[in-house]
């Protein structure tokens, strides 16, 4: 019954959603399903609330669909609200935010990468393991607010420097030394441990050697 | 020119992203060529980029998909009526 629409532009699935062809949002959002989680995610930091904010933020992006302008990608659109719907209920919860979204960046002053003379390439593959996952994924947890929306954003999901800053409400430069920090904070914070595993896993797969 | 290793920390990403104005990524390079300090930050830095950026990194939870699709199944046949 569901129409697939390989390769069909977004904005005429749209369209045609908007024309009543509703069953036709399910393949609409499918490449979206991972951003749209990991934002929620960076705010609830509790799987079972984030998965909440994000099929709420799907809902509310479908009732609203005919308000979306063809002038930003639908990805990005997505997200804003993904975005808004996760400070909503925080705010509902009566969370009160440490940092503000739009906290000028510059007074930490500036942050020093881990210092070492050589670096071992640690191939993709290191990420089958459980250990090496835990370990990227809290090193990003932990990053303050401001600096872990730019750096999933622009990192995780891939999106450019006016998107990203389009998407946050915050100026381009913003999202330049954010971004920077993020990935300067991650080296500091995963390099020694990467390095340790690397050598680590040597030594566990060729106790002969 | 010569710049301090400090000077090229303040770099790393856009010297990763290509966005350096020529001039700048010239003197970064030339830094680089002769300091194993700076190479090994710079490697490092990319290479956890890619990794972070591996899908692997973050899970949808189990049944997501499922429970997602069900649930506007429920809101299009709302809307329907
Ligand atoms: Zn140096």
């Amino acid at each position: 019954m569901q129409a697939s629409t390989p390769n069909r532009p977004e904005a005429e699935v749209i369209a045609a959603i908007l024309a009543g062809e509703t069953q036709l949002y399910h393949e609409l959002i499918r490449p979206y399903e991972r951003s749209v989680y990991l934002m929620a995610l960076s705010y609830m930091k509790n799987e079972a609330e984030a998965e909440d904010v994000a099929q709420e933020a799907f809902i509310k992006a479908f009732r609203n669909l005919s308000t979306f302008r063809g002038d930003a990608k639908f990805s990005t659109w997505l997200i804003s609200i993904t975005l808004n719907e996760a400070r909503n209920r925080l705010r509902r919860q009566g969370v009160v935010r440490m940092q503000s979204l739009d906290e000028p960046p510059d007074e930490a002053g500036s942050v020093s990468p881990a210092l070492m003379r050589d670096w071992r390439e640690i191939p993709s593959e290191a990420l089958e393991r459980d250990e090496v996952r835990r370990l990227i994924q809290k090193a990003i947890e932990t990053l303050p607010e401001i600096y872990k929306q730019v750096f999933l954003l622009r990192d995780v999901e891939e999106l450019d420097v006016s998107e990203t800053a389009q998407t946050l409400s915050i100026s381009i430069s913003n999202v330049k030394v954010r971004l920077h920090r993020a990935r300067v904070m991650l080296q500091q914070e995963l390099a020694p441990q990467l390095k340790t595993i690397g050598r680590a896993q040597k030594r566990r797969w060729l106790p002969w050697s | 020119m010569v710049i301090e290793c400090k000077h090229v920390w303040n770099y790393i990403s856009e010297y990763l992203d290509g966005t350096l104005p020529e001039e700048t990524r010239t003197i970064v390079q030339r830094h680089l060529e002769h300091c194993e300090i700076c190479s090994a930050i710079l490697d490092s830095t990319r290479n956890i980029i890619i990794l972070t950026a591996d899908d692997r990194v973050f899970e949808l939870p189990v049944g997501f998909s499922e429970r997602l699709h069900a649930r506007i199944d429920l809101e299009l046949a709302e809307t329907e009526r």
